[in-house]
């Protein structure tokens, strides 16, 4: 461990020394992030000085960790060249179901939401991993599936009115020891896990392998769709643990609640240094990557315009940090 | 893979040819002849203004995947095509409001204007950027989408008469909607003569193998940019469909075709991997996919069980697609 990060460490003042600033960028990208997020943190207290203090950072912390749940499903899809685009259905779907079940008390509720992400999860896999339909076209199926799914059975539901129990809203909203947001106990547990799995486990690796050439893989011996259809559940089960979060936050279960996490899951994963086309990539960078784009949309909050202009400078953000990643790893 | 068939085969030979070739292209047809069918079955007493309804929802829905068609086939994907139906739909109606029929065309025309810039805008982005195009375009629809809510923030506006006519009327008989007619003018006055150009035969070159096309010397970077203004184009058709049949603009009501026209595109036999297919599915698709909810209604059935049915249908169509090709090889 101590040997890794002394080599780690001589090779980014190497880098450094020796090809300057892009050649840094190329080998340790995570560093670059960092010193990204530092620098939009200093932009806002130079804005508006006093915004940074514990309670903005344990603020950031709450509002990130929905996101970077979502995106480490995102991330795992990714490393193996896939994509899924019903992670944010199947999210709300996940929070919808909690909140109508959560007359048989929290346990089984959870179970249910978490039940729509195995589900879903299971049904990508089969198509992506054993039929071999593209994952773009297959989530794109199953999130319109989902979707469809809970408008019909919200308007069954109409009566009884879907309610988010206490346990689930103070993991949501709460924070505890003073400033320390509830919901990095789920988030914190999976980052390390994830992390540890893609670094030093045979599953890991084999994502990696899989997303740089799925042909040599099954040809080594190696059964893919194993892989692939585990791995579309774990993203299924995350995205619908990020839901039962996100609801926990507002306290109603919206038919339209994790909508607008879709394009921050990808943009995260992308952002994060993550290839779209596989075998290239990690987690940490993720969780950088949503930490910025956290902290974006706080700076767009504190700017204090219109929703529409919000959008256009976010969305305009998101494609100048791709664009010069993209130009900078490629 | 052959653009034209030689003109000294036979029909037949050339007829089973084309069906071995491209399935997809017999496949819809056949499916929107059924889905028809089932609608009159169910609803013996169909008129002619159920077939005007169906002409006019069908109608943005159908420019929606005409747009995709062009793009998936050179091999891209545009997840803005939505937000650009919006930006048209909102920009057709906030200045048609007070104009005239003379004026409301100018604007019409200034709208598409503005929809191939949009296009071109995500083109140039795509190219350039080098960002991969699903998550380009992913975002780009969501700039698109505030620029939407920029011109009009609630739904409102509107357009003369004879305007929203061109959409809601009909031709010569009560049986021939203008929709009908106005789809089948647009998509036949820029898609044919596209197809039989050179540019035409790069997009698909580029769509089948890139770097094939390339070493034949095709200009990957301007075939794709064309695609993508291509896209631009039809979306503001689209956008200004939504309007003719709407009669208001809706900055949010874009989101919709986004997602519906790609599954329009999957189920009309286009591949996504690209290079392969036409442009009659996709829109005979837009027809099918809007017969859906109409029949569960008459059938009594949740109409949003439509979507249901939508998700299940690219998922299987593409699944029977795979399995085809496995088969073939």
């Amino acid at each position: 461990m101590t040997e890794r990060a002394k080599t780690a460490f001589s090779r980014v003042i190497a880098s450094v020394a020796g090809g300057g600033l892009v050649s840094l960028l190329r080998t340790r990208t995570i560093v670059v992030l960092i010193l990204l997020l530092l620098a939009f943190v200093v932009g806002i207290d130079v804005a508006r000085p006093g915004t940074v203090n514990a309670l903005w950072v344990s603020n950031m912390m709450l509002f990130a960790a929905p996101l970077g749940i979502i995106a480490a499903g995102q991330t795992l899809v990714m490393l193996t060249g896939g994509i899924d685009l019903s992670v944010a259905s199947v999210a709300t779907a996940s929070a919808y179901l909690m909140a109508t079940h959560s007359g048989l008390g929290v346990m089984p509720a959870v179970l249910c939401g978490l039940g729509v992400g195995f589900a879903v999860g299971l049904i990508n896999g089969i198509g992506i991993a054993l039929l071999r339909v593209q994952p773009l076209v297959m989530t794109l199926g199953t999130g319109l599936m989902t979707e469809g799914m809970l408008v019909v059975y919200s308007q069954k539901k109409m009566a009884e009115a879907p309610r988010v129990p206490q346990f689930i809203q103070d993991l949501g909203a709460g924070k505890f020891l003073g400033g320390i947001p509830n919901d990095l106990v789920v988030w914190v547990p999976i980052a390390i896990v994830i992390i540890f799995v893609l670094w030093r486990t045979g599953y890991g690796r084999l994502l990696y392998a899989i997303g740089d050439n799925s042909e040599a893989c099954s040809l080594a011996g190696i059964r893919v769709w194993r892989i692939l259809l585990v791995n579309y559940i774990v993203c299924g089960l995350l995205a619908a643990a990020a839901g039962l979060i996100i609801v926990g936050g507002t306290n109603s279960a919206a038919l339209s609640l994790a909508e607008v996490y879709l394009l921050p899951s990808v943009a995260a994963v992308i952002i994060g240094g993550t290839s779209i086309f596989g075998g290239r990539g990690g987690y940490s960078g993720t969780i950088v990557g949503a930490l910025i784009l956290t902290v974006l949309n706080s700076i767009l909050t504190l700017l204090d315009v219109p929703e529409s202009v919000r959008q256009i400078l976010y969305g305009t953000i998101i494609l100048l940090l791709a664009a010069t990643y993209t130009r900078l790893t490629d | 893979m052959a653009i034209a068939a030689p003109s000294n085969t036979s029909l037949a030979t050339r007829l089973r040819r084309s069906l071995r070739r491209y399935p997809g292209l017999f496949f819809m047809p056949a499916l929107l002849i059924a889905s028809l069918a089932t609608t009159v079955a169910i609803h013996p007493q169909f008129s002619d203004f159920d077939l005007q309804s169906l002409a006019m929802g069908a109608l943005p829905l159908a420019f929606a995947a005409a747009a995709q068609t062009v793009v998936v086939i050179s091999g891209g994907i545009d997840l803005s095509i939505g937000s650009a139906m919006a930006v048209a739909n909102v920009l057709a109606a906030s200045t048609m409001e007070k104009a005239n029929f003379g004026q409301a065309l100018l604007l019409a025309i200034a709208v598409l204007i503005v929809g191939a810039a949009i296009g071109a805008l995500n083109g140039l982005i795509v190219v350039l950027s080098r960002i991969p195009d699903v998550v380009a375009t992913l975002t780009t629809g969501f700039i698109w989408g505030g620029v939407a809510l920029v011109i009009l923030e609630k739904p409102g506006g509107g357009a003369p008469q004879e305007f929203l006519n061109l959409g809601t009327g009909t031709l010569f008989t009560t049986w021939l909607p203008n929709a009908l007619v106005l789809l089948v003018i647009a998509v036949g006055v820029v898609w044919i003569p596209l197809r039989r150009s050179k540019l035409g035969l790069q997009l698909y070159a580029v769509g089948s193998d890139r770097i094939a096309a390339f070493r034949s010397g095709v200009n990957i970077d301007r075939t794709r940019f064309a695609s993508y203004v291509f896209s631009g184009l039809f979306s503001a058709v689209g956008g200004l469909g939504l309007t003719m049949t709407t009669g208001i603009g809706a900055p949010l009501a874009g989101v919709y075709y986004t997602l519906s026209g790609l599954a329009a595109v999957v189920i009309g036999g286009v591949s996504l991997a690209g290079g392969r297919g036409g442009m009659l599915g996709p829109v005979m698709a837009a027809f099918v996919l809007t017969l859906i909810p109409t029949d569960l209604i008459f059938l009594n059935i949740d109409p949003n069980f439509g979507q249901v049915i939508q998700g299940t249908l690219i998922v299987v169509i593409v699944m029977i697609g795979a399995f085809v090709e496995r088969n073939r090889k």
